[in-house]
């Protein structure tokens, strides 16, 4: 820790220039979008006006459908709403007139709050159910603005915001609209880059992950909610005013499906690309103008071409870095030594207990009355025959699994059934037997996920990129790369990590468990696929972490790992304590040997 | 008034309770939900009163033909929207895929055919008021599609075949049933269901392009409520979302019964994510 505290200055002007190439090409769009008021007529500033408004619907919704994986389809619904409560606000025919700069904020709000209402289900369901909730919402908006005519105007309108000088030429308007573009963007990028956005990306892929780095979804979920339903009424309120009058029938369905696509054109879990699509999408229709009509069915086209053949979007095109190969012979070398510099040494002296526990799958008893007592600071094997109820036991103590007799303690602290995303903040971290990673994101970035929980910035810090905000980044980033330097991967950083083999994503998971730096940690077969070199450094490590004051309970099949390196040792058969004591004792048990390791 | 309520409200929901249906017979032989099932409705709509009022041809053919079109419909969803996404059901892309081919749909409907909506003729003639065919040719032709649904699924081979595959996919294939084929024709018969929907109700609903979206969510509610793959969760679910929204909209007018329906379908997602008749979820982890 201190040596990468040691240098700040030369680290942030380091920093800025890692981050150059993601920057420019954005400075890029925004210097051709300044220039282009020199180069072309009122036609074009209309156009462009349009696609600097859609951004900022869209740069909202990306953090939606892009980094949080939820298909929300109808999201013409949010401008539709914001455009009639800015126009509604300004013109004054339900409350005295509000000028346009008051309205704009007021229907932000009003669109967080239905943005949040629509996203509900969302929390609970994944895929189509929020798809459908979303095109549930889109229709009932339309058909209320067509209804409710005495606000609204029904099916004649109403007259949309006016702004004031100098903001009423077209230029102007399209100036600051520009304005407000880069304005999302720089958040949204703020939101993405943080924390905040890698925990999305986490809930999206390894959901179940996610949840034992104590990731609450709908906390993040809601958050982001607010957010893009707030950007998005205020694009309609801008969206009104560019309109100058507003009508249901401006707010077709179509306009919902081009942000949609131009999403997934863009590609998942970028911003760039997005953008992208956003300005391509909504220049296509003006450049082959015979093509207007048929322009739903060419964004359809689209979609379906960018799902079974180019999955990545544009995004995946632009990735270059990423198609460098990988050194075809690497070999993972931990060093464990350096574990000290990283982790402080675990005060807790608090034991783990199961007693009586419980846990019935239909008329299969997995785990039937087990006791169960790990240690500080000591590494507690788990082994018996498969269906012996090994993961299960896992799974009760990190909360996947209600337990339906029985107690399980901290310390002290009664341990609540259920409820996983709980156990991070107890100090009980985990590995899963298949490798939960996000192949999506870098390696850093996956580590990174296990410190989640330990971000001070609130999400509105993240989004203005608040002092706290960037702290808390760079005290994650330093921790992860250090602990990637002791797993021996530090080389690997940056590469995305679903290139990597099947031993590297242990020993990720294993760092990404250490970034909380837990009490005790639950590891669940972590030598299967390993090569027998592997495993001797994954031994030397694990008592590493135990040397630190770690408890580590060691799910493993390996038998000379389990007897090579456990204090205690616990068999389970058919979900009951066969045996338990230290590993001599276990290894010369009779039931044991008949049961389980052989002759 | 409860007369009106009740003959609009069954008639209505029995078309939603078809086009659930339709979803749950695609869902059962792939996992996947289809944004066609409500086009599939909508074409049923068009193709009927094309057939019969652009072409003149006799109700047999007209319908014969409407239920063959859709039927081709149901099969083409399966080859280009479902068949390429399935070996990463996980990823969720058949939201997308069927999507894409749901707008394809819509939008070669509102061109060939028109944005307006187009009146259905009249089938039989028989009936006038709250007794109009209108109402309750719906409700029969549910009735009807019910019937033959269980009769398939109870009493032929090739029904048993199509629940062996809904139950257990890797079983079924062990059992060397030929999954592809009856997946295929599983569609097919979503797209002949769906058909049905949109025929039966093309008197209630005119032949409109946009009523493909608007059924995709109106059918989608009774699935939801029923639990996916659950048939008589989808009819029960249907006809009460239709006697509920009629309700709404003769009570308390047309805005509010789109508002209540959707603030039904939020609620419950909320209090019961597996429907009021659906199984629990798998295992996680």
């Amino acid at each position: 820790m201190t040596a990468i505290s040691a240098t700040p200055p030369r680290s942030e002007t380091g920093a800025l220039r890692a981050a150059l190439p993601h920057i420019a090409p954005f400075l890029g769009i925004l210097a051709l979008a300044m220039i282009l008021p020199f180069v072309s007529n009122d036609y074009w500033a209309l156009i462009g006006t349009r696609a600097a408004i859609y951004w900022v619907l869209v740069s909202g919704l990306n953090l939606i459908v892009g980094f949080a994986g939820h298909l929300a389809i109808g999201y013409v619904a949010l401008l539709t709403l914001g455009a009639y409560t800015t126009s509604v606000l300004v013109a004054g025919n339900v409350l005295p007139p509000v000028p346009v700069f008051a309205a704009l904020p007021i229907a932000g709000c009003v669109g967080a709050v239905f943005g949040v209402i629509v996203g509900l289900p969302a929390l609970r369901l994944r895929t189509f159910y929020f798809a459908m909730s979303t095109l549930g919402f889109a229709t009932i908006v339309t058909q209320i603005a067509l209804a409710w005519q005495s606000v609204t105007g029904g099916g004649i309108g109403i007259v949309g915001p006016e702004f004031p000088a100098p903001f009423n030429t077209a230029w102007g308007y399209y100036y600051l609209c520009i304005g407000f573009a880069a304005f999302t963007t720089w958040m949204s990028a703020n939101v993405a880059h943080s924390r905040f956005g890698r925990a999305l990306i986490a809930v999206r892929d390894a959901e179940v992950a996610a949840e034992a780095t104590g990731i609450s979804k709908p906390r993040m979920l809601i958050a982001i909610f607010l957010f893009a339903g707030a950007l998005a009424a205020i694009a309609g309120g801008l969206f009104a005013s560019l309109q100058t009058y507003i009508t249901p029938d401006a707010f077709t369905f179509d306009l919902s499906i081009l942000f949609f696509i131009a999403i997934l054109i863009g590609g998942r879990g970028s911003i760039l690309g997005p953008m992208l699509g956003t300005i391509i999408l909504t220049i296509l229709p003006e450049i082959a103008a015979p093509l207007a009509a048929w322009s739903t069915f060419l964004y359809a086209v689209l979609l379906l071409v960018i799902v079974l053949a180019m999955p990545g979007g544009i995004a995946a095109l632009l990735d270059f870095r990423n198609r460098r190969p990988l050194a075809a012979n690497r070999a993972i070398v931990p060093r464990p030594a350096a574990l000290g510099d990283v982790l402080r040494k675990s005060a807790g002296g608090r034991t783990l207990k199961l007693r009586g526990v419980s846990l019935s799958f239909g008329n299969v008893r997995a785990i039937d009355g087990l006791d169960l007592d790990v240690a500080p600071g000591q590494i507690h094997g788990l082994i018996g025959p498969n269906g012996s109820g090994k993961t299960t036991t896992l799974n009760v103590i990190s909360g996947y699994y209600a337990a339906k007799a029985g107690t399980m303690s901290l310390g002290d602290d009664e341990l609540p059934p259920g409820m996983p995303a709980l156990r991070a903040y107890k100090g009980i971290a985990r590995t899963f037997q298949t490798p939960r990673v996000i192949g999506e994101a870098s390696v850093l970035q996956n580590v990174m996920i296990g410190g989640t929980i330990e971000g001070q910035a609130t999400f509105v810090e993240a989004l203005l990129a608040l002092p706290r905000n960037a702290r808390d980044e760079r005290m994650l980033a330093a921790k992860a790369r250090a602990l990637l330097g002791v797993v021996g991967l530090e080389m690997l950083a940056d590469v995305r990590a679903d290139r990597l083999q099947h031993s590297e994503l242990r020993f990720i998971e294993i760092a990404r468990a250490l970034m909380l730096e837990p009490d005790f940690l639950l590891l669940d077969e972590p030598a299967a696929g390993l090569s027998s070199d592997e495993i001797e450094r994954l031994a030397q490590l694990i008592k590493a972490i135990s040397k630190r004051g770690a408890g580590v309970l060691l799910v493993e099949h390996h038998a000379d790992l389990i007897f090579d390196i456990c204090d205690q040792v616990t068999v389970l058969n058919l979900g009951r304590t066969l045996a338990a004591g230290t590993p001599e004792e276990i290894r010369v048990h009779k039931e044991v040997v008949s049961a389980y390791l052989g002759a | 008034m409860l007369a009106s309520i009740l003959a609009s409200g069954l008639a209505a929901g029995a078309i939603y309770a078809l086009v659930g249906v339709t979803y749950n017979t695609m869902f059962s032989t792939s996992r996947v939900m289809s944004f066609t099932a409500g086009q599939l409705a909508m074409l049923g709509g068009v193709f009927g009163s094309m057939f019969m009022l652009k072409l003149g041809m006799p109700i047999w053919a007209g319908l014969l033909l409407t239920l063959l079109g859709c039927a081709l419909i149901g099969v083409i969803t399966e080859f280009v929207a479902v068949r390429p996404v399935l070996k990463s059901l996980d990823q969720h892309l058949y939201v997308l895929s069927t999507l894409a081919l749901a707008l394809m749909i819509q939008q070669v409907a509102a061109i060939k055919w028109g944005t307006e909506p187009q009146p259905f003729p009249r089938l039989i003639g028989l009936g006038s008021g709250v007794w109009d065919e209108k109402f309750w040719l719906p409700v029969l032709a549910c009735a009807l599609t019910i019937l033959s649904l269980e009769y398939l699924y109870r009493r032929t081979l090739v029904g048993r075949a199509f629940l062996a595959i809904a139950e257990d996919n890797f079983a079924a294939r062990a059992l060397g049933l030929p999954e592809r084929n009856l997946r295929v024709a599983s569609y097919a018969l979503a797209g002949v269901v769906g058909g049905i929907a949109g025929f039966s109700g093309g008197e209630l609903l005119l032949a409109f392009f946009a009523n493909g979206a608007l059924l995709n969510f109106y059918g989608f509610v009774p699935v939801a409520l029923g639990g996916l793959g659950n048939n008589r969760g989808a009819i029960i679910g249907g006809l009460a979302l239709g006697l509920f929204q009629q309700a709404a909209n003769f009570l308390v007018g047309g805005i509010f019964s789109s508002v209540a329906v959707f603030t039904l379908f939020i609620v419950v997602l909320l209090a019961a994510p597996q429907g009021l008749f659906g199984a629990a979820t798998a295992r996680r982890v």
